[in-house]
């Protein structure tokens, strides 16, 4: 069938089953705009800073399982993707990135808004591709969903000169993809699935770290039967959390900088350490010589260049974690390791994750009570900072993939697109936000977009007047010599809501909170909590800098 | 200790800035790139000689295969293979002193390919230490430019790197 290849590129991503694109629009997307207009068949959803569109593409996708999908014009409207996109990158989200791109015959003159997008994103993407030939652009499309679902997933751009986008074309959809230099190996090793098993039956203190690798191989059900099978304690990354259910006894919460001492604990006097869809960050590492001394160390990774990339790795086992796993769990038999459990009993025990009460209104009480009310059943979508690992640290999570957060990248601002991308992938699903006031006000802008989109989400912010985790920092590395950390002014964020038409509430203590909390919950608006949080409170334990894990002190 | 690897990539846009990027943005050091195309016009092959430890080279060949332009990996240094560089420098000469230059040239069984009124500029072609050799040899007569185009290597015997070859195929 003949179309312009802008009409071909919606007929891909219609027959890639994509239902929403998250965008905004400009001259070089012009035709791929008109092509979408004329199609209606894929709800487009415009944001307000190209920045908001990746995010919430990203949040859909984790939300989902799907690959999310971004439009954005050439130039600015490229660049405005880049932090989004390496975001999406570090935490290995599916997307497809589409832009627009200035004529052919421009490209390399520095042309009114041309960027070389594919050039900048080269170490941000799983893949690129420059669009030259019209006829190649469904081959192009095809590979594109297929490189970023696939494997260890990730986001793949596809850069479009406007005048390709109006060529026409002779339409067919290629029903396989052709990459010889590319194939993802799923299937783990047999000999060593056998050794892992062997491992596994002979240690003593085993201990499974578990990170966002759980979630991408959908193996949170395996995780389960082999903690079980085993008798072993679960540790999950930031990224795994989620992955593993926040009230299940074997739980450790999360490990590494500001993990709980337990996990780190447990960690560091294992003998097998079995490492699942995780990647030995130094987050989570700490000082690398003094991680899990004494252990023997399983690593399943899909991404063969995780393994052995920052620690010695014994059994090495390259393939997708649930096929793995599964694999492994025919080779074991229940085990009983009350002794290491003790242990751990006891260090959970001696060492609990608390903060302290002493009546100012505690950040962390606000993320307690959102995980009692709502018995974990909610989407929660963070920013980053001190927050960020309140929730972490605080939220028991129940169902896999319902934290949403930036973890490899840090990127403030992640939250409120996010929240809107995840509202709109789980319509029916409560999604709240945890945000900062630091974070928050990074990209706002997408209130309009939640207004717009008619999205309940429930927005809370931790309000500490500054931008708390790096005070934090200043307060343990700088000698309390604050500098740029304090907001001389911060916006009445309930009132903001009031610009917005949305209803906003400021909560200065528990009881405030404990009264509005059941009708913010269940409300069907769009909320904002403005919380004025204590300032000075911090995220402890902390691991101090070049430390191991096991030397965390309270803060 | 240096490794040499054979790396068949499409014959792509962009995969050279790829393969070079990779390098840079992860600290690798490269001796020397050369890239050119093969006996199959869809497929260039670039020889990489990297610098490492057996932890970086694992890395290296790793980061490689990520990339999904890179179709085969093979790193030839423990195999028999032959490699060859091509060499041309402009040695500053007086006519006078030509027969000298051509002497030194004779032993490396290089080419005098030009001739200026105060210079000439020879070719040679060899391994990597030949044409170390060489360029030692000439220095002494004040070396105005030199270009060398890297190594390219090649398994001995039936063994091959090509993409449907096999480096153990006997
Ligand atoms: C885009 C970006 N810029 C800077 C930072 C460094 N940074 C990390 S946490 C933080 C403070 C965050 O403040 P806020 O959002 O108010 O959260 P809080 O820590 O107060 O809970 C900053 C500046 C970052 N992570 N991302």
């Amino acid at each position: 069938m003949q179309m312009t290849a802008a009409q071909a590129l919606i007929r891909c991503l219609e027959l890639e089953g994509v239902e929403v694109i998250f965008g905004y629009p400009g001259g070089a997307i012009l035709p791929v705009y008109d092509a979408l207009c004329q199609s209606g068949n894929i709800k487009h959803v415009l944001v307000r800073h190209e920045q908001g569109a990746v995010h919430a593409a990203d949040a859909y996708a984790r939300a989902t399982g799907r690959v999310g999908v971004v439009m954005a014009t050439s130039g600015p409207g490229a660049t405005n993707l880049v932090t989004g996109i390496a975001n999406a990158y570090m935490d290995s989200i599916p997307l497809v990135l589409v832009t627009g791109q200035v004529p052919t015959s421009q490209v390399g003159t520095d042309a009114f808004q041309e960027v070389d997008i594919t050039g900048i994103t080269m170490p941000i993407t799983k893949h690129n591709y420059l669009v030259k030939d019209a006829k190649r652009l469904p081959a192009i499309i095809k590979n594109a969903f297929h490189i970023a679902s696939t494997g260890r997933p990730g986001p793949v751009l596809v850069d479009l000169p406007k005048d390709v986008a109006a060529e026409t074309i002779d339409f067919d959809y290629p029903k396989t993809v052709k990459l010889r230099g590319y194939k993802p190996t799923y299937s783990g090793h047999r000999t060593k699935i056998l050794e892992a098993a062997d491992l596994m039956m002979k240690a003593e203190r085993p201990v499974i770290y578990a990170g966002g690798g759980i979630l991408n191989s959908g193996a949170t059900a395996e995780l389960m039967d082999l903690a079980e099978v085993l008798s072993a304690p679960v540790t999950n990354t930031f990224m795994g959390l989620s992955g593993f259910p926040g009230d299940h006894p074997l739980f450790l919460g999360m490990l590494g900088l500001h993990g709980t001492r337990y996990a780190n604990l447990a960690v560091t006097h294992c003998d097998l350490l079995i490492a699942l869809g995780a990647r030995f960050d130094d987050r989570v590492t700490g000082k690398i010589s003094s991680f899990a001394p004494g252990a023997t160390v399983i690593h399943v990774d899909i991404d063969p260049a995780e393994i052995g990339k920052n620690v010695r790795v014994h059994v090495p086992i390259v393939g997708d974690v649930r096929q793995v796993l599964r694999g492994i769990l025919a080779h074991l038999k229940k085990k009983d390791r009350s002794g290491w459990l003790e242990q751990i009993r006891q260090w959970k025990e001696q060492y609990p994750l608390t903060y302290v009460r002493d009546g100012r209104f505690k950040p962390q009480a606000v993320i307690e009570k959102l995980s009692r009310h709502t018995r974990g059943e909610a989407v929660v979508a963070t920013d980053v900072g001190q927050h960020q690992m309140w929730v972490a640290q605080f939220f028991r999570f129940k169902h896999p993939g319902t934290l949403i957060s930036s973890g490899g990248l840090g990127a403030m601002g992640f939250g409120l697109p996010a929240a809107v991308g995840a509202q709109i992938g789980l319509p029916d699903r409560l999604v709240i936000l945890v945000t900062g006031d630091g974070s928050l006000q990074m990209t706002m802008q997408e209130l309009a977009t939640a207004v717009d989109q008619k999205l309940p989400i429930k927005i809370f912010v931790l309000n500490n007047s500054g931008l708390g985790m790096v005070r934090q920092l200043q307060e343990l590395y700088c000698d309390r010599r604050y500098m740029a950390t304090r907001f001389k002014f911060v916006p009445d964020f309930a009132l903001l809501a009031k610009a917005y038409g949305l209803a906003g509430h400021t909560v200065k203590s528990e009881e405030e909170l404990d009264r509005l909390l059941p009708g913010v919950l269940s409300s069907p608006e769009t909320v904002i909590v403005n919380c004025l949080v204590d300032p000075e409170e911090n995220v402890s334990p902390i691991v101090p800098a070049g430390h191991g894990i096991d030397q965390a002190i309270d803060c | 200790m240096r490794h040499t690897l054979a790396v068949l990539v499409e014959n792509n846009p962009g995969v050279l800035a790829r393969v070079a990027g990779l390098f840079s943005r992860r600290g690798f050091n490269i001796d020397s790139l050369a890239v050119g195309r093969t006996e199959r016009p869809d497929v260039s092959r670039m020889t990489i000689v990297v610098e490492g430890d057996d932890r970086v080279l694992e890395q290296v060949t790793k980061q490689l295969h990520k990339l999904v332009d890179v179709i085969k990996i093979n790193d030839i240094t423990p195999d028999e293979y032959v490699d060859r560089e091509l060499v041309l420098i402009k040695v500053n000469c007086e006519p006078a002193r030509r027969g000298e230059i051509m002497q030194v040239a004779d032993v490396f069984r290089a080419r005098i390919v030009d001739l200026g009124r105060k210079t000439v500029t020879v070719e040679c072609t060899g391994n990597e230490g030949k044409i170390n050799a060489f360029e030692e040899s000439l220095r002494p007569y004040g070396i105005k430019e030199l270009v060398r185009t890297g190594k390219i290597a090649m398994l001995r015997g039936n063994r091959s790197t090509s993409l449907d070859g096999k480096k153990d195929d006997e």
